[in-house]
């Protein structure tokens, strides 16, 4: 990790502002908009999503038979997929919960201040109380698997 | 070739914003995500954000597990921010205007030092109780919009493709029953 190219963090932080740029181009940084498409009065909102899909799927493709590793990490390009579970179920379903109420995910909350939004805060506050009660339970749980596994 | 004036009309409705901002800001979205991978062969999500960054004051076994990437996820967030107060200095504030752009009109805008800015109308109880489910549910599901949506979608990921199908189903549920229920906004 401390031998990452010195250009490593500059070219993140260019990914990131366009990637903010075009939350806030999108309206998506707006829980209104959001909502409007859940609520079906506005259905743009998957022309975000599906968009920005569609751009990576294409250079996810294409990248590994240009070159066989990232230049500034030298890591392969592959696919890393994660692996299916009932969490990703469970998971997906608290989150739906939690942004069928709000109209706002991770990414879109960090533009949404960007563009003005200090409101916002409320949500970037319950995401991080939300990201830390979920760990705390699941640290212990670890914590206990393990205990109980060297005790055997 | 004859289209049904009714027929336009209808879709018109569906798409009261037209559909070129959403498209132009997702192809947005996707560059960025691009930008990092074709760089680093990172597949970058938004959410890992929050369990990284409480490692800086958790010893949490679940938090340290991002030590190594908590640096680089802060430079992507601070980013993300910068490009919002971009979009907001530029296109919000009507200093650069495209016809792509469609400036609605939800929320409320208000002006600091020249640059128009925009805030939510939405509760602050819907975005805190919302935020934890947030948090939870992208943590225990391996990934959010920016994940599983993009990331995930892009790479064809069977897993990340029932995470997007799981967590749209539920939010358009939770947001029809909740402007049912006449919460608004």
């Amino acid at each position: 990790m401390a031998d990452r190219h010195p250009l490593f963090k500059p070219l993140v932080f260019v990914g990131g502002l366009i990637f903010g740029f075009g939350l806030g181009f999108s309206h998506m940084a707006r829980p209104e908009v959001v909502l409007n498409f859940l609520t079906f009065e506005d259905l743009g909102l998957p022309f975000v999503m599906f968009g920005a899909a569609v751009v990576s799927g294409v250079a996810f493709a294409l990248l590994p038979r240009i070159r066989d590793t990232a230049p500034l990490t030298g890591d392969p390009y592959e696919r890393r997929l994660k692996p299916f579970d009932r969490n990703v179920l469970v998971g997906g379903a608290v989150f739906g919960v939690g942004w069928g109420l709000s109209g706002i995910c991770p990414g879109a909350a960090y533009a949404s201040l960007g563009v003005g939004n200090v409101t916002i805060l409320w949500a970037l506050g319950g995401m991080f109380v939300g990201a830390y009660a979920q760990g705390y339970w699941r640290s212990r749980s670890e914590a206990r698997d393990a205990a109980r596994a060297g005790a055997d | 070739m004859v289209v049904d004036p009714v027929l336009l009309q209808a879709v018109a409705d569906l798409f009261p914003n037209g559909i070129s901002r959403y498209a132009v800001g997702g192809l947005l979205v996707g560059l960025g995500t691009v930008v990092i991978y074709a760089a680093t062969g990172i597949p970058a999500g938004a959410s890992t954000f929050l369990e990284s960054t409480l490692s800086y004051v958790s010893d949490r076994s679940r938090f340290q597990r991002y030590v190594g990437s908590r640096d680089w996820r802060l430079v992507f967030t601070a980013g993300i921010v910068l490009g919002g107060l971009a979009f907001a200095a530029t296109v919000q504030s009507g200093a650069v205007t495209t016809s792509l752009y469609e400036p609605g009109t939800t929320g409320t805008l208000y002006e600091v030092a020249g640059v128009t800015l925009w805030a939510t109308d939405v509760q602050p109880w819907r975005l805190f109780v919302g935020g934890i489910l947030v948090g939870i549910g992208t943590r225990i599901g391996k990934g959010c919009t920016s994940g599983h949506g993009v990331c995930g979608v892009g790479s064809a990921s069977k897993t990340s493709l029932v995470g997007v199908a799981t967590f749209l189903t539920v939010a358009i549920g939770t947001a029809q029953v909740v402007a049912a229920l006449g919460v608004s906004p």
